[in-house]
């Protein structure tokens, strides 16, 4: 069984998977007109750390600040506070590291083109390096689904029983590279994003840094004080359509639905959240997806609205969110939702809902005609003098 | 992992199944083994390379086959000479952003162009790792079969460094139970 033991989310609304899910709670947001950022001839609106704060943060860490960028400096900040807060002993031969990432240090193409930081896995190298870590570091870079696909990495990787612990860390920071680019697409709304919204008019790009834990903790006789987080099941599937768009029929999608609720129980579904990035087409090929796998009455939502899309960091936090949303039995607001805006049903709210079930499913599709999907149950675990103690059935 | 069939291709040459059918470029590699796919020529170097590596691989794969099949394709400059192209075009005195080459800025397209052309609607996942190493490739093309089942894998390295450097080494595998040929 893969367990996920720890987790972080920093973002502007918070450093911590607490302090993340307290202002989604409240229905906060920091997405925010910014004019003149990046230089940038249009202004976008976006949710955007404090990268002051942020080094001033990894100043009382780290050993040597100058040796680490941004986007670094984030994913170590992140995964400290993962690894610390389930006394993992990162360094150690049956820890694996696996990066989400789209872009990474891009903006150092600006006055560095040929700089090794350039490379994103140079970057994942530098980031396990500084826990001690010396295996060779995997980094997912599959656009918009990174997240996912990097869970899917690494509990293949742990099933398959060389490691028993991953650390997964998501993050992308925004820059004149990546926002110039999402311009030229059209495919920014000049406002905070409205999910799933007849008015919707595009998406909201946002930073972020989230990690989970996993372990493979062997078999299910599993004892402890509570309750833990379980996978479920993944898939992954390609549109075979088109690069930039979605596909119609919403294949890719409906194809790693119908994968995943093969092996969960439908009845024991909380929630689907969804991509939701508020752009026409993704949003109406969601429902698509829903409407063919039978999940349109089942309560959905999305965190864009909060969030922005966070890019590789997304399937990490988004994912993480929800667990939050299960074990608090709260499912969140979609924010910027308000009327029915695609053809089939998503039964997302503006107001939050109540739930006792245990299982969601997350899911995210992107450029390449990607499509990644993942589900987790929590497990309530019967008490043990020791906690997490394995063994085979 | 039963490998099906193997493609190598360089600057140099190009070797399928232990045997070298082509010397040229990716171009003249093209217009020899596909010619019919005009979107060849709006793709970017990466993909250009695993698209004709695909090509050789896939060719005689009946559709039905195809369609399952998953990808799973490494390397260690990701996307990083459009990347630089990309960024060229949005310099302060030449701001001219294309969503045409944005697009490519991404390594898990080459993927996409695969899936596209050959109908393939199984996995498609795109890695990068700081070095070559064999073992951890190895372990994560056959763990593909640990949560899922597809009919074939097209699988292994896919880099472009620049026009005299690069490399696509991939194979189509199966899992131990099925047989394709």
């Amino acid at each position: 069984m893969i367990a996920c033991i720890a987790d972080n989310i920093i973002s502007p609304m918070g450093l911590t998977t607490e302090e993340n899910f307290s202002s989604v709670s409240k229905g906060m947001s920091m997405l925010r007109n910014h004019e003149d950022t990046f230089g940038l001839p249009e202004a976008f609106c976006a949710s955007m750390l404090d990268r002051e704060l942020i080094s001033g943060l990894f100043a009382d860490h780290a050993l040597s600040d100058n040796e680490y960028t941004f986007f670094e400096k984030l994913c170590i900040l992140s995964a400290t506070d993962a690894i610390s807060s389930c006394a993992l002993q990162a360094e150690c031969e049956d820890v694996i590291f696996v990066i989400s990432t789209t872009k990474g240090n891009v903006d150092m193409l600006e006055t560095e083109p040929d700089c090794p930081g350039c490379r994103l896995a140079f970057s994942a190298e530098k980031i396990a390096r500084y826990f001690g870590n010396t295996n060779t570091s995997v980094v997912t870079s599959n656009a918009c689904v990174s997240g996912v696909c990097a869970q899917i990495a690494a509990i293949r990787l742990l099933l398959g029983g060389k490691y028993r612990y991953a650390v997964i860390i998501g993050c992308d920071v925004l820059s004149r590279f990546i926002i110039s680019g999402f311009q030229s697409f059209k495919a920014l709304s000049p406002e905070p994003c409205r999910p799933f919204d007849k008015e919707r008019k595009g998406l909201n790009l946002g930073e972020a840094a989230g990690t989970m834990i996993l372990e493979n903790i062997g078999g299910t006789n599993v004892y402890g004080n509570g309750s833990l987080w379980e996978f479920a099941a993944c898939s992954n599937h390609n549109d075979a359509n088109h690069i930039s768009g979605p596909s119609r029929t919403g294949e890719g999608a409906f194809r790693v639905l119908k994968d995943i609720l093969e092996k969960i129980d439908r009845d024991d579904i909380a929630f689907v959240n969804l991509h939701g990035t508020a752009t026409p087409y993704n949003d109406e090929m969601e429902s698509i997806a829903l409407h063919r796998s039978g999940l349109e009455d089942l309560p959905a939502n999305g965190f864009k609205g909060y969030f922005g899309h966070t890019l590789g960091a997304a399937g990490i936090i988004e994912t993480i969110l929800s667990m939050k949303a299960v074990e608090t039995g709260v499912i969140p607001a979609t924010k910027g939702y308000g009327t029915k805006g695609t053809t089939y049903g998503i039964s997302a709210s503006s107001a939050t809902r109540e739930t006792d079930r245990n299982t969601f499913i997350k899911i995210l599709s992107g450029f390449g005609g990607s499509n990644a999907g993942i589900a987790y149950r929590r497990r309530n675990v019967p008490p043990c003098a020791t906690f997490r103690k394995g063994g085979e059935a | 992992m039963n490998t099906v069939s193997q493609v190598r291709i360089t600057r140099e040459e190009t070797i399928l199944d232990g045997k070298c059918i082509f010397t040229g470029s990716i171009t003249e590699l093209y217009r020899e083994f596909a010619g019919d796919y005009p979107k060849f020529f709006k793709m970017d170097s990466l993909c250009r390379l695993g698209f004709m590596a695909a090509e050789l691989l896939l060719k005689n794969i009946p559709a039905p086959i195809r369609e399952n099949a998953a990808i799973a394709l490494f390397n260690r400059n990701g996307s990083l000479i459009t990347d630089r192209n990309y960024q060229k075009t949005v310099s302060d005195d030449n701001y001219f952003p294309s969503p045409a080459l944005f697009v490519y800025t991404l390594a898990n397209i080459v993927t996409g162009e695969i899936a596209i052309r050959n109908k393939i609607y199984g996995e498609s996942s795109f890695y990068i790792l700081d070095e070559y190493d064999a073992a951890l490739i190895e372990d994560i093309a056959a763990s593909v079969f640990i949560t899922s089942s597809p009919s074939l894998l097209l699988t292994g390295w896919v880099d472009y460094n620049d026009e005299t450097d690069y490399l696509a080494d991939m194979k189509l595998v199966t899992d131990n139970k099925t047989k394709i040929r």
